[in-house]
């Protein structure tokens, strides 16, 4: 993340622009923005080096309320729009605001692509499982059999896991977090600035007006720590409201034990820095009700930025061949004198 | 053969023992099947054709499958070549000698061969299976039916494998050497020097000595046949042509546009970032621009069409030069994106080199049929200018060009070439020191100041990158306000900056220069064109002058906005026709903005206008062709 020199610290204040918030009352939008407010502010973030980049959709006004260079563009473009921004200018620090549906649905594509190349850029996607801009319909991670407007017999689309195409695509930083459990967005927010490569980090968003309480299982005092796994590099994966319920592989198959009779030395030790995404994918399998679903960081890993290979080459060429000059360029190849 | 020039000439060369006849102009061309190497040998041809100092221009022709099957006319590739003494904007309508390394390539080309020709055939490529996958007959070599032309009848197989022999290599990659036996043939016939083609072989195949020498060795033998061998009484000299003085380099179109847009980043002082997704026939852009790297040219290979222009315009966003280069199918996913900088006003270029259509159309032939997609494809009200190169090495210049009005304008600029300029090749002059002016780039600093959507007398907005302390602003596809450049959806706002966006693209008139007329400012008959059809129309009405009829020629390079004289040209003529590789695009532009009757000359055959089309045209309206 790009700091200034000298920045003083800089307050959440300071990160919001004058326009007025337009989200619905209960949108768990609200809380996001707010989150990776107080994340840039603690780290000092150059707001005139920052630029906010999102497509079409609820989350996508996100820009128009950071005070920070913003653009918002057109359905799900956002990561190829980024991806130039990136290029032009390396030493910005990029963030890509997107939906379930602007990111997995029309704009699938440059997700994919945009991580495979690993561009040094943040996604942040709010899922909240319903296209609410157009007030309603089933989105690409509705679940199968969602009613709505136009699904009312019940959505015959399988659903798309956005981890798990993250992982695919053999993402370098994944993690995923839940809208109201605002300490561990901040975590996932600021780990995720932190990365160098492309991160991509899922936030289960509630919708309060299409999609209200989809994420209830996961939000419910009660019920909350039964179905949530968090994640922690080099520990096991245990959870439940006293923390007596673990995961352990059996096979080929995550399964949840009682503490009670299997030793904690039994579970899945979490190890974000697998070389191959292999338990990363297996754990974003990992789905409610049959099991607690994980929220934390999936993978870390290094890998060298798209941004800074093409600099590369561009060094290595200068480097070889001297800075371009243009009467050398125009006279390469086969030339004639006319006189 | 060609224009023979009044003081003929029949001298004893002092090389060859057979008599050279002098030429004003020729045109050749290069036939066989697409693994035969036709393209090579007559981008050689060209090349030391141009470093002769002849006015140089070329046509290929090659066929849209890699290989289709061998010795199908499908699989047949050509190229032509047009060498003159004179000032040329055509590679010819048709050609004074052939080569037809097989049957199906004999088939294809020999109406365009003109009646006593010169027609070289490899007579080893006439095997009676070859003749049936070319659905011949009969051997036309022995049915007489090419009694009208210098037919010589080579056994240029036989003789490549026999002059290589001593290489090394096997028949197969022996016998692909034979291409070059057939170049040194027209190298003897058209008395052309070795030594530049030679030298390009070596560095080609330095790596692969026994190819190279085979490839020398196969030129050369080539040659020597056609001086020794009977059968050629006489060979042909092209005098170099006079060309403005200067240093010369043979450029393609598509060449053109490359080495254009890297000029242009540098004389704005920019990195060029072009991002682009392969397609034909526009990838040859892609591929140069790669080799440019030491110019701070970034290239991205995009995963689709939409993401090369979305990242262009992330690009622009940022500060960088962004262009993007493809072609019809391409340039129709791309709209929503051009859009999207129309309405943010951010400066970059959009390449389309057009092809035939719709659809995927014809992928390698050539067309003029997107020039309403340029205008008019997009939703909403949402002017871009448009520009188009009218040849090759106009294709230099039309670069440049785009690049400055965008970044003067802070605008995207549609930048048309087609497929029949961006293959086509012709000498470009390098500019002298100081004749390109430094395209002047201003961003904003003064954050008391900037206003994201204030304007300047021209009606552009500033263009402030991020990264600049204090200028922290949102652009986005929704309606901006007015000045301060907030999201509005007021009525009355709408209204306004559809009307400023509107101005601001028609106040580039102001910048563009007052269209010229070639001929006379008023008469008879003006015909008019754009893009890659102005060799053909130049040439017709140069010729149609030349008899004394009463025709003038008006070539449009801003197709938006147009010139600001235009309408005043039009109306000075009693009629005005209007010739395009489409069903009238540009006849109905011109009918809308003037109420102007005209005449529409329309052609969709995935090749351009021949001259003689457009000259029979010109006869036909002012009374009778005169031959």
């Amino acid at each position: 993340m790009s700091t200034g020199p000298n920045v003083p610290p800089l307050t959440v204040r300071e990160f919001k622009s004058d326009q007025n918030v337009r989200w619905c009352a209960g949108c768990g939008d609200h809380s996001i923005l707010l989150q990776l407010q107080k994340v840039l502010a603690s780290a000092c973030a150059d707001r005139d080096r920052t630029v906010f980049v999102s497509g079409i959709g609820c989350s996508s006004r996100f820009p128009y309320y950071m005070d920070t260079y913003g653009f918002h563009s057109i359905h799900g473009r956002a990561p190829a729009i980024a991806t130039g921004v990136k290029c032009a200018n390396p030493d910005l620090d990029v963030w890509v605001i997107t939906g379930d549906g602007d990111a997995l649905s029309i704009g699938g594509n440059h997700v994919l692509h945009t991580i495979r190349r690993n561009v040094g850029l943040r996604m942040v996607l709010f899922n909240n499982r319903v296209y609410g801009l157009t007030k309603g319909q089933y989105s690409p991670t509705s679940d199968f059999g969602t009613r709505t407007k136009s699904s009312p017999q019940g959505s015959i689309d399988h659903p798309v896991h956005p981890v798990t195409v993250a992982l695919g695509m053999e993402i370098t930083f994944v993690a995923r977090a839940i809208d109201v459990d605002v300490e561990h967005v901040q975590y996932v927010l600021r780990r995720a600035a932190a990365h160098k490569g492309t991160a991509f980090v899922e936030i289960y968003q509630n919708c309060q007006v299409y999609n209200a309480n989809a994420y209830g299982w996961a939000t419910d005092r009660q019920t909350k720590h039964d179905h949530v796994v968090y994640l922690e590099h080099g520990k096991p994966l245990i959870f439940g409201r006293n923390r007596d319920k673990g995961i352990r592989m059996n096979g080929e198959t995550p399964e949840v034990v009682d503490l009670a009779k299997v030793s904690a030395d039994d579970l899945i030790i979490h190890n974000e820095k697998a070389a191959e995404p292999t338990m990363a994918y297996l754990l974003a399998r990992m789905h409610h009700p049959e099991y607690p679903e994980p929220l934390g960081v999936f993978r870390a890993v290094d890998k060298p930025t798209y941004e800074d290979l093409m600099m590369g080459q561009i060094a290595a060429a200068r480097e070889k061949d001297g800075p371009g000059r243009l009467e050398a360029l125009f006279r390469a190849g086969e030339t004639w004198e006319v006189k | 053969m060609g224009t023979v020039t009044p003081a003929e000439q029949q001298d004893i060369d002092g090389q060859s023992a057979k008599p050279t006849r002098e030429l004003v102009q020729a045109a050749i061309r290069f036939a066989g099947d697409s693994g035969d190497g036709m393209q090579l040998v007559g981008s050689q041809f060209t090349a030391t054709s141009a470093v002769l100092g002849n006015e140089v221009a070329t046509f290929p022709d090659y066929p849209a499958e890699i290989r289709a099957p061998a010795g199908t006319v499908g699989g047949v590739s050509g190229y032509q070549i047009n060498f003159s003494s004179r000032h040329i904007h055509t590679p010819g309508d048709r050609v004074d000698a052939l080569v037809a390394m097989n049957p199906a390539a004999l088939k294809v080309n020999l109406a365009d061969l003109v009646e006593g020709g010169v027609l070289i055939v490899d007579t080893d490529e006439f095997t009676d299976a070859n003749l049936e996958r070319a659905k011949y007959a009969a051997n036309p070599l022995q049915t007489g039916e090419l009694s009208r032309y210098q037919v010589h009848a080579v056994p240029i197989t036989q003789q490549t494998l026999g002059a290589v022999k001593d290489t090394g290599l096997g028949p197969r990659d022996a016998g692909r050497c034979r291409n070059f036996y057939a170049l040194g043939l027209d190298y003897w016939l058209f008395d052309r020097p070795l030594e530049s083609t030679l030298r390009w072989i070596n560095g080609k195949f330095a790596k692969v000595p026994a190819v190279a020498s085979a490839n020398r060795l196969a030129l050369q033998a080539g040659y020597a046949f056609g001086d020794t061998a009977e059968a050629f009484t006489m060979r042909y000299r092209v005098k170099p042509a006079r060309l403005r003085p200067g240093t010369y380099r043979n450029l393609t179109g598509n060449q053109a546009l490359a080495l254009g847009c890297v000029t242009a980043a540098q004389l704005a002082g920019k990195p060029l970032f072009y991002g682009s997704y392969p397609i034909t026939p526009a990838s040859e852009i892609l591929h140069d621009l790669t080799t440019y790297k030491s110019f701070d040219v970034r290239v991205f290979q995009a995963e689709d069409e939409i993401a090369a222009m979305c990242a262009i315009i992330g690009a622009a966003f940022a500060g960088a030069i962004g262009v993007t280069g493809t072609s019809g199918p391409g340039m129709a996913l791309k709209q929503e994106a051009i859009g999207l900088a129309v309405m943010t006003e951010l400066p970059c270029v959009v390449i389309n080199v057009q092809r035939g259509g719709p659809s995927t159309g014809l992928p390698t032939k050539t067309e003029q049929s997107d020039l309403w997609q340029a205008l008019l494809g997009r939703n909403g009200e949402c002017p871009a200018p448009v520009l188009a190169a009218q040849s090759p090495a106009d294709c230099f210049r039309s670069a440049v060009e785009a690049v400055r009005i965008a970044v003067r304008y802070m605008t995207p600029v549609i930048l048309l070439s087609d497929g029949y300029i961006a293959n086509g090749a012709e000498p470009w002059r390098v500019p002298d020191d100081g004749e390109l002016p430094k395209i002047e780039v201003r961003h904003p600093t003064d954050a008391q100041t900037f206003r994201p959507y204030a304007r300047d007398e021209r009606g552009v907005r500033p263009w402030a990158i991020p990264g600049t302390p204090g200028l922290r602003h949102r652009i986005g596809g929704l309606e901006k306000a007015d000045v301060t450049g907030h999201i509005s959806y007021d009525p009355a706002n709408h209204q306004r900056m559809t009307a400023l966006r509107a101005q601001k693209v028609a106040n580039i008139a102001q910048d563009i220069p007052d269209q010229e007329v070639f001929g006379d400012r008023s008469g008879e008959l003006l015909a008019v064109s754009w893009g890659g059809t102005f060799g053909a129309v130049r040439t017709a009405v140069e010729r149609a002058r030349e008899d004394g009829q009463d025709v003038s020629h008006v070539h449009v390079r801003w197709l938006n906005p147009l010139p600001r004289n235009l309408g005043e040209i039009l109306k000075g003529f009693r009629r005005v026709l209007v010739c395009e590789l489409n069903m009238g695009q540009f006849e109905f532009l011109l009918r809308g903005q003037y109420l102007v009757p005209t005449i529409g000359l329309h052609k969709v055959q995935g090749r351009p206008f021949t001259v003689r089309e457009i000259q029979d045209q010109i006869g036909e309206l002012l009374g009778g062709a005169p031959q």
